[in-house]
């Protein structure tokens, strides 16, 4: 087993017909993604590589049952087409776009609270894995093997480097989450660290957070009480200055708040390992088991 | 995004709210003719002369006087002008005074705090409010957390009226007061969606002797990511003096960059890996020179741009490389780099770490370069490698 994705997930690419969205699109099908559609308004009745493209995601529903879509509209586009997701009913949404204001997140977060068909990941995400099964998004899937350890993470790059580790150490991964770099998302460290722990096939996890906001000091609070799985974590930015935006959005210490020393206090107490380099994120979590 | 107080008050006034009568000044003599106007028109000779840049803390560096009179204007603003200023916010090196705001002064008879703030938590726009004005609110929260009023606005009905009345009662406003408060706070709330602010801050926010409520300060910080939606507007209040011109050839170069004091300069793809590469060159013992990440999407130019931003520090003794391909793939970092280095003449020590998409094509382009190019096999041996070649 693993979480969210696997080999019954069937995959619409909102924004394929795009440069970034027919690239990935190119790679997901080549790592074996089970991709049934592509969504691009105007273009519908027309197909890339041999997969059908539909104007509307209700239509996407109703001929293909697809069950989760990736996103790569851009910017300006992207809340509107998370939103008819949302309206069609899609049970997984994966928004790999970076750079949504974050009104339109303020928004899209309303719409999410009032129904529990869809659940969003990202927006600003590498997306999620589920080695030799389903990969959606934009990670390179040959670093990946399939096993048994859980990755979730803020930062796209770092996530690679832990999953990179792992596999160099034999250690394989159940499924690796990207919930990505923004201020508001559609899904946090706790909603995926409640999936793990249902997961009988994840024997333990990698958590990745930065700089930035207090979801670190709510997922160690909630593993504190209820994780039931050994857990490695690194946090990145501890060298970073206050005050400046570190290419995220949302990795910014403001006010004193969201330092990286406080989010590794917070973890350690937790009973979580922080590895103390980048380097280390796989030796850590291979010393637990 | 940043923008100054005098362009935040113009941005206030355009929705209704109240604050002093006041001119921006580019330089002391405009400041003298402003003075002159404002108490011709006030029929008060009581005027402040404050510092525009794009820092708080300027009343205790010096930034703000209160004078009466044209002339102690005109001094109080050859005083200010020209002048670097150094608060809790502008860094060690401070920032000097290149524009002005000349007010009318009010008669303070309470000094209010008011924000407006992207609340991560609730996913909303969040409100606060003291009675506490002046002071710094983190300070409030820290020593007397009860006195910081906070609602958050549903994005599905907007600002509602209980919200308001909840806040000013918190506030002890009297009715008329509470009248003058809950439309300022109306078109508040108003301008932070519309303009698509992160931060919109009154401090103070004053009430006078005849029941006015006035943003005496304004602070209003722009969501970089809804450029695309005010880009003319925007492009017009920039103010490219206040942005380390580095900062800005990177984001133009579609790079993210910040300068930093160290001397060991990074180019990193991710924002993530960007930063743990910094932490992990002071773990053994470096001090970064820069926070940069090329993105997904960089080509060998702006791998070239990047390098060149990185010396133009000339505190960097040595680079550090270190690419983990996803979209990015190593071989087009690698010709990126061999090009910089053929190009530049690079006279520091460099490391090069890369892993991921197409890696042995990346490998195998610096290798047959013939430069000196130290290649590592990890992050932290990259790091340990040129902590030690910067030393010499």
């Amino acid at each position: 087993m693993s979480i969210l994705v696997d080999k019954d997930t069937r995959l619409v690419v909102q924004g394929m017909t795009g440069s970034v969205g027919k690239f990935h699109t190119e790679q997901m099908l080549a790592y074996g993604t089970n991709v049934v559609a592509g969504c691009t308004p105007g273009r519908g009745g027309q197909s890339l590589m041999d997969v059908p493209v539909f104007d509307t995601m209700r239509d996407v529903v109703k001929q293909t049952g697809a069950n989760a879509s990736c996103v790569f509209v851009p910017p300006p586009f992207a809340a509107d087409a998370i939103l008819e997701s949302v309206d069609a009913e899609m049970p997984l949404v994966v928004c790999i776009t970076e750079g949504i204001p974050v009104m339109d997140m303020i928004k899209i977060r309303r719409v999410l609270a009032s129904q529990d068909k869809t659940r969003l990941i990202g927006p600003n995400c590498p997306g999620v894995i589920t080695p030799d099964q389903c990969k959606i998004g934009i990670m390179p899937g040959h670093v990946h093997k399939a096993g048994r350890i859980g990755v979730v993470s803020k930062s796209g790059t770092l996530t690679y480097e832990a999953v990179g580790q792992l596999t160099a150490l034999g250690i394989g991964q159940s499924t690796a989450v990207g919930v990505g770099g923004d201020p508001i998302n559609g899904t946090d460290f706790i909603d995926v660290l409640k999936l793990f722990n249902d997961d009988p096939d994840t024997d333990g996890v990698i958590l990745i957070g930065e700089i930035g906001g207090n979801a670190e000091e709510q997922a160690a609070a909630w593993i504190k009480e209820n994780f039931k799985k050994p857990v490695a974590g690194f946090i990145a930015g501890r060298t970073a200055p206050p005050g400046k935006r570190m290419g995220h959005a949302g990795a910014i210490i403001s006010g004193g708040k969201g330092t990286a020393d406080a989010k590794i206090e917070a973890l350690e107490d937790a009973g979580v390992k922080v590895a103390p380099t980048p380097s280390d994120m796989g030796t850590t979590l291979q010393s637990l088991l | 995004m940043n923008i100054h107080e005098y362009q935040a008050k113009e941005l206030y006034r355009k929705y209704g709210i109240p604050v002093p009568k006041g001119i921006a000044c580019m330089s002391p003599e405009e400041a003298t003719t402003a003075a002159a106007k404002l108490i011709e028109e006030t029929g008060s000779d009581v005027v402040v002369v404050k510092a525009q840049i794009h820092a708080g803390g300027r009343g205790k560096a010096g930034g703000v006087k209160v004078v009466k009179g044209v002339a102690a204007a005109t001094d109080a603003a050859n005083d200010i002008f020209g002048k670097t200023l150094v608060t809790h916010q502008t860094g060690p090196e401070g920032k000097v005074v290149q524009r002005l705001l000349v007010e009318q002064g009010l008669a303070i008879k309470s000094e209010l705090y008011l924000a407006l703030v992207v609340d991560r938590e609730t996913s909303r726009i969040a409100i606060m409010a003291s009675t506490e004005g002046g002071m710094d609110i983190e300070e409030v929260a820290a020593s007397a957390p009860e006195k910081i009023h906070t609602i958050s606005i549903d994005p599905a009905v907007g600002l509602q009226g209980y919200q308001v009345r909840q806040l000013a009662f918190g506030l002890g406003l009297s009715k008329q007061e509470q009248k003058n408060f809950g439309k300022l706070l109306t078109g508040l709330a108003k301008l932070f969606e519309q303009e698509d602010c992160s931060i919109a801050e009154i401090n103070p926010l004053i009430l006078t002797e005849d029941e006015q409520v006035i943003a005496l300060d304004a602070k209003v910080t722009f969501d970089s990511n809804a450029e695309f939606r005010h880009k003319a507007f925007w492009d017009s209040l920039r103010d490219l003096s206040e942005e380390a011109p580095t900062e800005t050839e990177a984001k133009e170069a579609g790079l993210s960059f910040i300068q930093l004091d160290g001397n060991i300069g990074c180019l990193v793809n991710g924002a993530g890996l960007a930063m743990s590469t910094m932490d992990t060159i002071k773990y053994y013992g470096g001090e970064p020179a820069n926070f940069l990440d090329v993105g997904g999407g960089a080509s060998q130019e702006s791998v070239t741009k990047a390098f060149r931003i990185i010396l133009q520090s000339d505190t960097v003794q040595g680079i550090f490389v270190n690419i983990f391909g996803g979209i990015m793939r190593c071989d087009t970092i690698a010709n990126g780099v061999v090009a910089a280095t053929k190009e530049l003449g690079l006279q520091v020590p460099l490391v090069v770490r890369l892993e991921g998409t197409k890696v042995d094509e990346g490998r195998k382009i610096l290798d047959e370069s013939g430069l000196a190019i130290t290649s590592a096999a990890t992050m932290a041996e990259g790091a340990k490698k040129i902590v030690e070649l910067a030393k010499g």
